[in-house]
């Protein structure tokens, strides 16, 4: 049976495309290597077992080309139709949507098959995949730390070899500090860019789809298969140009600037130097690079932490026990008694802190000093980045200002945690691309590298983040999983 | 009601949309299916689900701005509006707060003008059945079940100034607003089925003064007779209160017109705050390039098909009110004088004879209003002639007229001949009249008309007594 670690859908392809093996056997092998080693790590929810091997075997008997057969891992915050979609959340256990998502339809349209639904902080609130209702995922780099979230288990996955692709969502960092902790390419895209039809929200004004995978190409065949307008989708719009798979080797021309103030702070040494070698190579391949102002940056934490709770408050109020999900009740309920004690027992801590923030940013006579405020630093945001991107074709900084962290570390210190996402977050205020790619290790831990474009810009920094992946050659494999392999 | 207070009252108005599918999602609006029947996964609310906005109902919108003089906005948004409850599968409802779709307007009614202060989209809720109680009411029920069928139905919500002052205006303002509404073909405005629920707030007020009182405000009124009804009792009741030296309350109320009752439903104690923000699943709606089209696609209105029957029909302005309550019924008078009859006339056939629009051809009636014009035949045989053309509308008035011997006997001296032959027949009822007792004409002109079975005209024959005997 063929080795999954390390294997990326571009060999995949080639493999499928020359006959040396069948989907079938390419899924098998997946699927064989998650029920093997997934007990330990928990990036997996569940597995499609025979169906995806059913699925993968129509392509063997009716002919394939391209993505098909290719196999993808869906965050469970992706509805597919029949099949449990829970968001991590005790509240939805059991529950099978009546649809698919835009993003699985389109990617069944390209003939990936999805082998399984992966693990994920509760409604994708958190950093560390902790908050998940049905326990933690595991860092496949050591097993005591977290993955990073909230799509540890899209990123543990693809680490972990358990698939060569898969899909996370991202709110204020959920794909690139997941990526940047588990060593493998993340990207987000520009919001609107990929449809949210089908997408449990979590806020809407800020949630997006994007890929994970083990290089950068692979990366962009895959947001290539998912990306485009949606008429499901109002906010979702048709692309400026299609999405290109990366083929530059050198950098000359590209100007690359970095908010050194932003990353003056909170930054490991680690990081910062594996950061400042990154982008050594970044200038040995020709990039000039410069230092560029994000002045309100520093707010962006805060207002993320009003809108994005704010947004959550009213998605979340839906999970009421009447019509899906869980429903808990005791005779001489009344219907608010049900609603209580249905959400007291079905939501975890997180969220209900996160409703309880939101609730009372909208609340009358708060909205204008929290909401309101929050709207508008997100607004100053969405300038800096488009007076730096008059200076610069992309910016880029750590992804993530420390490497994974362990498990329980930040459990009870919700701003800690938060703070995993200080150089995410203002990406999603503003709207738009971003990528991680792994920029080498710290303390024998992955470290991500954050590149970000002006909106749209998605072909630009693919182009930039596969050029700058050549040169640090960064080995994705684990290397206890390694060991494992041999 | 004492002349001391004065009632001010403002309206709130929802209007359900007549389009083919619901605000949001694909699925079919109409009323009456089975409940449960027309839902999918968005109007229940299923996680992951997208709002897309229905452009029937934004147009529908629109003309209904335009039909109350509205500005319609260059741009307008979507808010949540959230509050639990079973009716509200997402536990919010997509409206419009600060930015809707129709800003200040203004309708004249009966020579005075009722501003509109906006008009915006929303979609409906579901509908709530409690059973097991009395009347359907939820107070007492033993359990509720929800029907889906009419969640997110596309709503218009009309908000009016408070320029009412009685509740027979309010009325009036409402009438004329339904056939606008029907006129412009945006809604049935059938308030049994609920297609229009009108809210009214009530306050009162010292006559003369510039301040508003304390409002109250009266829920859902499933007729427009409750409505008055509940109007005029809520007026009485604040009076009192005022009068026995009281504070008017603030709070929701329910007219229950079996037992002409007010009840309260909350107090503002209990007012929701419903934390309102911008609907992030919708971008903002920028409708200026549409309001051309529907302009020029929108019928004559009512208020102005109105004026016109008065102003140039020469029509009493209660017959141009009267023949307005219903487009067609307007449409079929216009056809009928179009036909050649004289407005007067013809409204007073349409009006007198609601039925006609069903059954008798335009042309066929106003032939009806030509016969008596031209005296061929009396009103009284006229009456008879449209009942025969109700039974055979296809058939034209003066064959009937000919074939039923129905014609006015008054030329050729035959008249004259009937009146000498009854004043030789009854010397003593002439020489009551001749003795001063008028009432004797009547019995004097009846034996003409029972012997011309009514085919000569009364006041014709009167005169001849009178040239004769008088």
């Amino acid at each position: 049976m063929i080795e999954t670690l390390g294997l990326t859908a571009e060999r995949c392809i080639e493999l499928l495309d020359a006959g040396e093996i069948s989907c079938r056997e390419l899924m098998a092998a997946y699927l064989e290597r998650i029920e093997r080693e997934d007990g330990d790590l928990h990036a997996f929810l569940r597995t499609r077992g025979e169906r995806a091997l059913a699925e993968a075997e129509r392509f063997d008997s009716e002919g394939r080309s391209g993505l098909q057969g290719v196999p993808i891992a869906l965050k469970d915050i992706l509805c597919t139709r029949g099949e449990e979609t829970t968001a991590g959340s005790r509240i939805l256990e059991g529950h099978l949507p009546l649809y698919d998502a835009g993003v699985v339809t389109r990617l069944r349209a390209a003939g990936l098959v999805p082998l399984g639904k992966t693990n994920m902080d509760e409604f994708a609130m958190g950093s560390s995949t902790e908050n998940s209702g049905f326990g933690p995922t595991h860092n496949p780099w050591d097993r005591e730390r977290v993955p990073g979230g909230s799509s540890g288990g899209s990123a543990a996955a693809v680490a972990a070899g358990f698939a060569p692709l898969s899909l996370g969502t991202d709110t204020g960092g959920s794909i690139r500090q997941p990526a940047a902790l588990c060593g493998v390419v993340g990207m987000k895209p520009t919001y609107g860019a990929v449809s949210r039809h089908g997408l449990i929200a979590f806020a809407s004004s800020l949630d997006q789809v994007g890929p994970f995978a083990l290089t950068v190409r692979d990366c962009a065949l895959a947001l290539a298969a998912i990306a485009g307008h949606d008429r499901c989708d109002s906010t979702s719009v048709p692309l400026p140009d299609p999405i290109a798979v990366p083929d530059r080797e050198d950098l000359s021309g590209v100007t690359i600037g970095v908010p050194e103030s932003l990353l003056a702070q909170g930054v490991e040494p680690g990081v910062r130097e594996s950061f400042d070698q990154a982008m050594r190579l970044a200038e040995g391949l020709g990039a000039s690079v410069h230092e560029v102002e994000l002045p309100h940056a520093p707010y962006a934490l805060p207002a993320y932490y009003l809108i994005a709770p704010a947004e959550a408050s009213a998605n979340l109020a839906r999970f009421d026990g009447v019509r899906y999900g869980l429903r808990l009740e005791e005779a001489g309920d009344s219907i608010i008694e049900m609603y209580g004690r249905t959400r007291a027992r079905g939501f975890g801590d997180e969220v209900k802190r996160r409703i309880m923030l939101g609730t009372y940013a909208l609340s009358s006579g708060y909205y204008d000093a929290y909401y309101g405020s929050a709207q508008r630093v997100r607004t100053l945001i969405r300038r800096d980045f488009d007076s730096a991107f008059a200076g610069c074709d992309v910016i880029a900084s750590p992804t993530s200002p420390t490497v994974a962290f362990r498990i329980g570390e930040r459990a009870d210190d919700p701003w800690a945690m938060y703070a995993s996402d200080v150089l995410t977050v203002p990406v999603n205020l503003a709207g738009l691309p971003g990528i991680s790619i792994p920029s080498g290790l710290a303390e024998g831990l992955p470290v991500g590298f954050q590149l970000v474009g002006p909106a749209f810009a998605e072909n630009r920094i693919l182009q930039v983040a596969h050029a700058l992946e050549g040169a640090i050659a960064f080995d994705p494999t684990p290397p206890g999983m390694r060991e494992a392999a041999r | 009601m004492s002349d001391r207070y004065e009632p001010v009252i403002g309206l709130e108005i929802h209007v359900q949309l007549n389009t083919a599918t619901k605000m949001f999602c694909a699925c079919e609006n109409r009323y009456g299916a089975e409940p449960n029947t027309l839902t999918c996964p968005l109007c229940l609310g299923h996680p992951g689900v997208l709002p897309l906005i229905n452009d029937g109902a934004v147009d529908r919108a629109i003309a209904i701005g335009l039909a109350l003089n509205c500005e319609i906005a260059e741009r307008c948004q979507f808010h949540r509006k959230n509050y639990f409850y079973p009716d509200s599968p997402k536990a919010y409802q997509i409206t419009q707060y600060d930015e809707p779709i129709c800003g200040e307007g203004h309708v004249d009614v009966d020579g005075s003008r009722v501003g509109i202060v906006r008009a915006h989209l929303e979609e409906d809720a579901a509908k709530l059945v409690h059973a097991g109680g009395s009347a359907g009411r939820i107070a007492g029920a033993e359990y509720s079940v929800v029907d889906f069928n009419r969640c997110g139905t596309p709503l218009v919500e009309i908000v009016t100034e408070p320029d009412l002052r009685s509740p027979e205006q309010a009325i009036a303002f409402l009438m004329l607003l339904r056939t606008t509404l029907r006129t412009i073909g945006v809604s049935d405005c059938d308030m049994e089925k609920g297609s229009l629920r009108c809210d009214a707030n009530v306050s009162v007020r010292e006559t003369g003064s510039d301040r508003l009182g304390t409002k109250t405000e009266l829920k859902n009124m499933n007729s427009f007779k409750f409505l008055g009804e509940g109007m005029a009792a809520e007026i009485e009741r604040q009076i009192g209160v005022l009068d026995g030296g009281g504070a008017v309350e603030q709070e929701t109320l329910h007219y229950d017109p079996a037992t002409r009752s007010l009840s309260s439903l909350r107090s503002k104690e209990e007012a929701h705050d419903y934390r309102y923000f911008p609907e992030p699943d919708l971008v903002p709606l920028a409708p200026s390039h549409r309001i051309e089209r529907i302009r020029a696609e929108l019928p004559e209105l009512p208020a102005a098909r109105m004026a016109r029957f008065r102003d140039e029909l020469g029509l009493p302005q209660q017959y141009a009110t009267d023949l307005n309550q219903e487009a067609r019924v307007a449409d079929y008078f216009e056809q009928v004088t179009a036909a050649g009859a004289d407005p007067k006339a013809a409204a007073d056939w349409v009006l007198n004879q609601p039925g006609s629009v069903d059954t008798v051809p335009a042309a066929s009636l106003a032939a009806l209003t030509g016969l008596i014009a031209e005296g061929t035949i009396t009103s009284t045989i006229a009456k008879q002639v449209y009942g025969l053309l109700e039974q055979d509308p296809g058939a034209d008035p003066a064959v009937l007229v000919e074939r039923e011997g129905l014609a006015s006997i008054g030329g050729g001296g035959e008249l004259e001949a009937m009146v000498d032959k009854v004043i030789a027949e009854n010397p003593g009822l002439v020489e009551q009249f001749q003795g001063g007792k008028e009432g004797v004409l009547n019995a004097l002109v009846g034996q003409i008309m029972r012997e011309t079975k009514g085919r000569a005209d009364a006041r014709q024959v009167q005169q001849l007594f009178r040239d004769r005997i008088g």
